[in-house]
């Protein structure tokens, strides 16, 4: 008789309990339950063709232009890295740097393949490096950009470290964390990016993920679509095609 | 007041009187004194969005240069660099939409500049046009005889150096530097077209070199051309079996 009550008593504790969590969870929605949420509105995602990448560097210039990044080659915020593979499977890479003259491998007999990559800030829409800013300074956009907060960003360096992609830098003048922010100011206004804008070869393309008919959605369409380091549950928005498996 | 403070004995009191007097404080410095921004997160980041959506714009977007350059437009619109934005080639160009007559943009004429896409690359995606800039004619400008608006690989090289690049190397480092091709060579218009088929000509005799080269030469360009008696100078032989016309050597 007793071992029953107890049995009772426990099983509708468990009930109560089991609710009472459910209910905290509705009061105070984590990340990621919202995550799960239908995204309406604007949600912008880019696309890179690899195979369409003549390795020119125009968008690194173009970038540096508009955004006013250092001139110095080490400061990007996006990049083009050449990526050689030999024969014995051994693959080397290079982030390029404009006006640089090419190194001559046109006779080198053990390369199997070569080819160029560019690459940005991925926008993550579980981005690693939002979750380990101790200021709250980075931050993501309704619109699923990752935006920094010059003023409240303290230069700590935790967002570059946990950027998985490298697409982090700090900026030199004013000592606080910089990235791509998919040109901001010129999306919000409708435009392209300044490096879509500039790419000789339409290798970039840039749009609204939601948007049921444009250059972006097409692009996801017609290309087997690969993103990096997908394994980290990062869910970049910046996707690939043509994607050689060494790139990571 | 003092009743209720009657029920507890002094130390407490005091202390209930601190405590309440740091809480009031607390509350009055995070209520009043400490502005809303700094308390609200949400605050600072519309703040940095508005402050993102603020910056300056430099490059204008493709479809405003064709307002006012339609015609370069159009050509363009055709040609192999219809892809391209204006901007490409001539930078940002958001200041001179707004003020043309005072802002001009950036007209790249340097050979450094084309080759930036179409310097021949082993990684560059098979079929993309690529040249050697080193041995694709020399020391020209590009546009001399690519139009960059409509560009196409000229029908007809107006250059021997198109073809015959490697000679025209050898010549560019040899005394015969200023001399013309058809200086030596009649190259018939048909050559161009069908080069196998139909030849340039070349000197037959040694009397030709002698034009210039002769003791008693008349020739305005041989002022200052070595001289040599036609006569006993090598009468056996024509001159290129010694003498590699494109690159005369030196010996005195």
């Amino acid at each position: 008789m007793n071992g029953r009550r107890s049995f009772l008593r426990g099983f509708f504790a468990v009930l109560l309990s089991g609710g009472a969590i459910e209910g905290v969870m509705k009061l105070f929605p984590s990340k990621a339950l919202a995550k799960e949420t239908a995204r309406t509105g604007k949600w912008y995602g880019y696309g890179v063709s690899v195979d369409k990448c003549i390795g020119c560097a125009r968008c690194m210039d173009a970038c540096k232009n508009e955004n006013n990044v250092p001139r110095e080659p080490f400061f990007v915020r996006t990049w083009v890295e050449r990526y050689i593979t030999r024969k014995n499977g051994q693959t080397t890479v290079k982030a390029i740097a404009p006006g640089e003259e090419a190194p001559e491998t046109a006779s080198d007999r053990t390369i199997l393949r070569s080819f160029f990559v560019p690459k940005l800030c991925n926008q993550c829409a579980n981005p690693p490096c939002v979750q380990v800013c101790p200021v709250g300074a980075t931050f993501q956009t309704k619109d699923g950009v990752v935006l920094v907060n010059e003023k409240t960003c303290i230069g700590c360096r935790y967002c570059i470290q946990a950027c998985p992609y490298g697409a982090r830098y700090l900026h030199p003048v004013s000592h606080t964390a910089d990235k791509c922010t998919f040109c901001y100011h010129r999306i919000s206004q409708g435009k392209l990016p300044a490096c879509v804008e500039v790419c000789p070869t339409q290798a970039r393309i840039f749009g609204d993920l939601n948007a049921a008919a444009s250059p972006m959605s097409r692009f996801l369409r017609m290309n087997k679509i690969h993103t990096l380091k997908p394994g980290l549950n990062t869910e970049p928005k910046v996707f690939y095609a043509s994607l050689d498996g060494e790139v990571r | 007041m003092g009743k209720l403070f009657e029920r507890f004995p002094d130390p407490l009191a005091r202390l209930i009187v601190v405590v309440s007097a740091l809480v009031a404080f607390g509350a009055f410095a995070y209520f009043v004194l400490i502005p809303k921004p700094v308390k609200d997160i949400e605050i600072q980041w519309a703040d940095a969005i508005k402050r993102e959506k603020a910056r300056p714009v430099r490059y204008a977007g493709f479809q405003v240069c064709e307002e006012c350059h339609g015609e370069i437009h159009n050509k363009k619109k055709t040609g192999f660099h219809k892809d391209l934005s204006c901007e490409t080639c001539h930078g940002p160009a958001k200041a001179h939409s707004e003020d043309p007559d005072k802002v001009k943009p950036n007209i790249p004429t340097a050979r450094t500049f084309c080759p930036q896409c179409h310097a021949y690359n082993p990684s560059r995606p098979r079929g993309f046009p690529q040249i050697n800039p080193v041995a694709h004619n020399p020391l020209k400008p590009c546009s001399s005889c690519h139009n960059p608006h409509d560009p196409k690989p000229p029908t007809t090289p107006k250059e021997c150096s198109a073809c015959h690049g490697e000679i025209a190397r050898t010549k560019a480092v040899s005394h015969h530097v200023q001399l013309e091709c058809t200086v030596c060579h009649q190259a018939p218009q048909q050559h161009k077209v069908s080069p196998r088929s139909v030849k340039p000509t070349k000197p037959q005799a040694r009397e030709f070199c002698g034009k210039c080269h002769g003791k008693d030469a008349k020739e305005k360009l041989a002022a200052n051309a070595p001289k040599i008696d036609m006569g006993e100078h090598g009468e056996k032989y024509v001159c290129w079996q010694c003498h590699y016309p494109h690159s005369p050597e030196v010996e005195q």
